[in-house]
Order: C-alpha cells, then structure tokens, then sequence
C-alpha cells in the first residue's frame, strides 16, 4: 500500500498518468510508423485508439510493450521509466497486452495455459522440484479467471479445439493472469462476428476500475459505446485525443473517415 | 481423485493431478524393464546399451519435445560424459559412481556455458549452431589425443566395481546400473514435465512469442533445461564409458547426434516414453538387421523413419495414443 503511494505520488510528480510517453519516435527506414507520440492515460479510463489501417496504431502497441524500440522518446509506467526494460519486465510491472491474431499455446488447455501465466507472475515457474498441482492456489486463481470471462466450462479443453470467440476471450485472460495495471488491447474483437463482439466488450468493461484498458478497435459503434476516451491516430501520428463527444464533433477526424470512406 | 477417475465434473487442480498421477502402464513398463535379466539373459549388454540410449534420447526430449529446442549436436554432452568419466578413471580415479558426478559436471557446466548462445535462436540457426557444436568438439578430442587417444580410443581406462559389484563379461551389473541411472534419471525427467517450470516449457514450444506477454523470462528457462538436458545427456555417456571400459571419437560423433534424433521422432517427441520406446525399437533393429545384411540395415531404418513420420507424425506413442482414444478410450 505504502509502495503504491509512493508511486502515485512520484506519477503525480512527473505530471503524467499510469502510462504516459513522450516524443515517441520510430521509423523503419523512410516510413515513420511514430512521430512524436505523447499521451498519458489516467487510472481506471477505458481509451479506445482508432485511425485507419497503417496508422501506426499496433505499432505503438509493440512500442509501449517492448516488442519493438523506438529510436528515441520515453516511456513511463506509475511514474518509472521503462524504456529500456526488456517486454517481459515490463509485463511483471503491470504493462500487458494482447494480440490482434490469436497468440496462444494451442497444445495446452485453457486452464494450463492461463495456470502458466499465473505461476510465472508469482515466481512458481523456476520451480521443477514440485507438481503443479500442489499449487492450488495458482491453479484457483486460473480457474476463477477463467470463470469471470465465463471459459470455466472450456477450461479443460486444448486452446486448439476452443472456438474463435472463446479464443478471443481467452486472449484477455491470459494478459488477466498477470495482474496488469495497464491493459493493451490490440482489437479484441478482431474476426467475430458483430453480434458476439459487444458481449466480448461488455466483458472488458467489466473489468476491474483500477485497471486501466486501451483498445483498438475499428468498429464505431463499439468504440463510442465502450470507451471514455478516444485517440485518433493518422499517419504515425496522435491527430488528437478527447471524449467520444469530443471525437464525433470533431471536423478533422471526420475528414480522415469521410476521406477513407470516399476511397473504400 | 476419485471424480476425476470417473470422467464427472471435478475441481481444477484434480484435473492437474489426474495428468500427473502414475498409470497402470507405466508400472507395467518398469516392471518389464527387470524381463531380461530372466528372458534374455545373453543380451544383457545390448540391453544396457538400449538403457544408455534410452537415457539420451530422453535428455533430448526434455529440449526438443518439451522446450521445442531443436539440436544436431546432442553428442557433444554425451560424449564430453564419456571422455570425463573414462579420463578420471585413467588418471587413477576408477569409482564409478563419483566418477558419474564427475562426468555429469563436466557436462552440465559446458551446457550451461553453451545455453547462453542456445537461448538466443531458434529454428534452423539452432540447428547449425549445434551442429557446429558438435563438429568442434569431435575435431578437438581428434586434435587432442595426449588426453583423449584420438582416433585409437581412449587407452588405459580402470573401471573399479560398482559398490562391490565387478562389471561382468555378460553385463549383468552393466544393466542393472544403467538401468537404475535411467529409472532415476526418468524419475527427475518426469517431476520437471509436471511441474510449474516444465508448464512454462512447454509453452516456449507452443509459443515462443507470447511468453514474454504473459511475464514469463523464456530465455532463463531455457538455459535451465538445457543445462540439465546436457547433464543428463553427459551422464549417459559416462555409463557407456564405465560399462563398456572403452570411449572413442564415436561418442562425439554426428552419427550419435542424428541417431539420438531419429530415436525421438521414431518414439514420439514429447511424451517422456518416445525416446526409451525410440531406443528399444531402434537397437534392437539395428541388432538385428546388422546381423542379415551389415552394410544395408540404414537402409531398413531410413524406411522406418520416413513410414513413421507420415503416417504417424507423433511418433509411434503418438499414434498409440490416437489409436486408444479412437477406440473411446477415456483420455488417457
């Protein structure tokens, strides 16, 4: 508790949310995919970041998350630097995201697969010594996680059998597993179908209040039912951040879809 | 125990438990493994180096079936085993089981130097890497016969008895020990599988790419496996070179590093049975074979490999294993 004073006061100190970058800047050879990204999202929001394809919008994701390095710019989480921290580290200190194409173990069952990040998360994973199984606890919690996405009843099935949408929903609870304070969600709802997708985001907005959540999502109506703040990005770039009231008014943004919209 | 027996919905750590728990097979197995001594008593020394390999092989499966780590230079750690144990034993040394610490060691720190390098590729750079590996230290123990004998064979190797037992001419105490060194080796090789780490290894086979998202240190696995996969791998080289009193190049062979592959694949990777049932089919073909056509049996092999890999693509444990649930068969 003492720890996490401490670090609100050192976030508000460096005047920035849970997440916050600045001057965020990547290219790969002529194409800029990130110029000058800064943002800070504040505990507990749900922000949906939008723009057109090749946007830059997994980009930023692979930025914030590690799995890529920009060539230069900041990145702080709870008032730390985590630039330079390898993508593992930073999921331990609550940074964690999902795939837009499912990235899971297929020859594991869900309750293994989300057991695993469990133990990893509470340092039982070096452990060769003792079977999985006297873990009870870990393995308590991977189910429970498993139930709050309604997957207790898949939990025993290989991830490989599992249908596309439970596959979706089990993306989210592994990122769960790991206790992270801020999630990143690169489009959850990526390849189901409508009907299915607001039930897949009625359970993210039941996620924890403390937890932070940015998505990426193209579907409009999802992003301004579900989101309490909106980043559009065009062009590697933020063109601007502000509540879905905000966003919708907005004449620039509107160019950007309308223009896409002329194009498609 | 009892609801996870009877297929009924059961509590989640009762399904963990029910992958872990000992199978009337299993028992069946190990009991069979004593059938020689009785059945086949002029084969025993074939029998322990069926043991031996099986031993190999099932180090390799702890990297290759449950890490997905792919090596072609397995050798290396068996035959680094096989020249420490044989070597400490020409220097005066000649008590085996130290002799078997000793061995291990010397395998286990060279696998931990190597892990470094290992836990950063995959795939076919993997395989070059290893299979480097395995080229150099065969040249360096040619190159390096003040030590080793070179080419002629390690010389003068004193192999003192085995907690009073004397390593007979019809390899009875020769089984026995590489058959207990196995069983414990399995024991070891079995808890790692079901434990958290094993679960963690088994996802750096199925996805490599999500490990690091779900917080997990792949590469400090890897190098953990790896080091004990190479201890391992050196204790069943230095069984052979204690059993047998003899250690060639042929240890460090790349012939010994592909064999150990085919055995696995043959077996099934990934199912801690694939490489011991691997070893029995695969010495006693040889065994066999050799005995109608020498020059040829490669041949028979080769044929076995390519029929198990299409028809059975998880070996011949894998397709058992089809074949049991396909007859509706409880999951295992």
């Amino acid at each position: 508790m003492g720890r996490q004073v401490a670090v609100n006061a050192q976030a508000a100190v460096e005047g920035a949310g849970v997440l916050s970058t600045r001057g965020l800047d990547k290219s790969f050879g002529s194409l800029v995919v990130a110029k000058g990204i800064e943002f800070a999202l504040p505990q507990g929001v749900r922000y949906a970041l939008i723009g057109p394809n090749g946007a830059g919008k997994t980009t930023l994701i692979n930025l914030m998350t590690g799995m890529l390095r920009p060539d230069s710019g900041r990145i702080f989480l709870g008032g730390e630097e985590i630039t330079s921290l390898k993508p593992e580290e930073r999921v331990r200190r609550g940074l964690v995201r999902t795939f837009q194409i499912n990235t899971l173990f297929p020859h594991l069952s869900a309750l293994e697969a989300v057991t695993l990040a469990v133990c990893e998360r509470r340092g039982h994973a070096g452990t060769w010594w003792r079977r999985l199984p006297d873990y009870r606890e870990a393995v308590d919690e991977a189910h429970g996680i498993l139930s709050s996405l309604l997957l207790a009843e898949d939990c025993y099935r290989l991830t490989r059998e599992l249908a596309y949408g439970r596959q979706r929903l089990l993306e989210i609870a592994l990122a769960l597993a790991t206790k992270p304070r801020v999630l990143l969600l690169d489009e959850p709802a990526a390849g189901v179908p409508k009907d299915e997708s607001a039930d897949l985001f009625e359970a993210i907005s039941g996620l924890s209040r403390d937890l932070t959540v940015l998505f990426i999502e193209h579907d409009m109506n999802m992003v301004f039912r579900f989101a309490s703040r909106i980043i559009v990005m065009v062009g590697g770039r933020i063109l601007v951040e502000g509540s879905p009231d905000e966003i919708a008014r907005n004449t620039e943004v509107r160019t950007v879809y309308l223009g896409k919209a002329g194009y498609g | 125990m009892t609801a996870a027996t009877t297929g009924a919905p059961f509590e989640p750590h009762q399904y963990l438990h029910a992958q872990t728990r000992w199978r009337r097979s299993e028992y069946a197995f190990w009991v069979a493994t004593l059938l020689p001594f009785v059945l086949f008593p002029s084969y025993l020394q074939l029998a322990s180096q069926i043991a031996i390999t099986a031993l190999f092989a099932l180090s390799l499966d702890l990297i290759l079936g449950y890490a997905g780590i792919v090596s072609l230079g397995h050798a290396a750690f068996f035959g680094l085993g096989a020249y420490a144990a044989g070597i400490i034993s020409v220097y005066g040394w000649g008590e085996p089981l130290s002799g078997l610490v000793f061995a291990a060691a010397v395998a286990g720190l060279a696998g931990y130097a190597m892990s470094f390098i290992i836990a950063r590729f995959r795939h076919l750079a993997l395989i070059m890497i290893t299979l480097g590996l395995g080229l150099l230290l065969h040249e360096a123990a040619n190159s390096a016969s003040w030590l080793t004998g070179g080419a002629d064979g390690l010389q003068g190797i004193r192999i003192g008895t085995l907690l009073g037992f004397r390593f007979d001419l019809y390899g009875r105490t020769a089984y026995a020990y590489s058959l207990i060194v196995l069983f414990l080796a399995f024991l070891v090789a079995r808890r790692i599988i079901h434990s958290p780490f094993g679960l963690s290894l088994r996802g750096i086979r199925e996805n490599p790419v999500r490990m690091p998202a779900v917080g997990a240190a792949s590469a400090a696995h890897i190098r953990k496996i790896y080091t004990i996969a190479a201890v391992m791998a050196g204790i069943a080289g230095a069984v052979l070179a204690q059993s047998t009193s003899t250690v060639s190049l042929e240890v460090l062979s790349f012939q010994r590093s592909a064999d150990v592959l085919v055995i696995l694949i043959l077996g099934g990777a990934g199912r801690l049975y694939g490489g011991i049932i691997g070893a029995i089919i695969y010495m006693v073909a040889r065994d066999q074979f050799s005995g109608i056509n020498p020059q040829y049996w490669y041949f028979w092999i080769g044929l076995l490999l390519v029929a198990v890999v299409v028809l059975l693509p998880n070996g011949i444990l894998g397709g058992l294993a089809r074949l049991k649930s396909a007859w509706g068969g409880r999951w295992r």
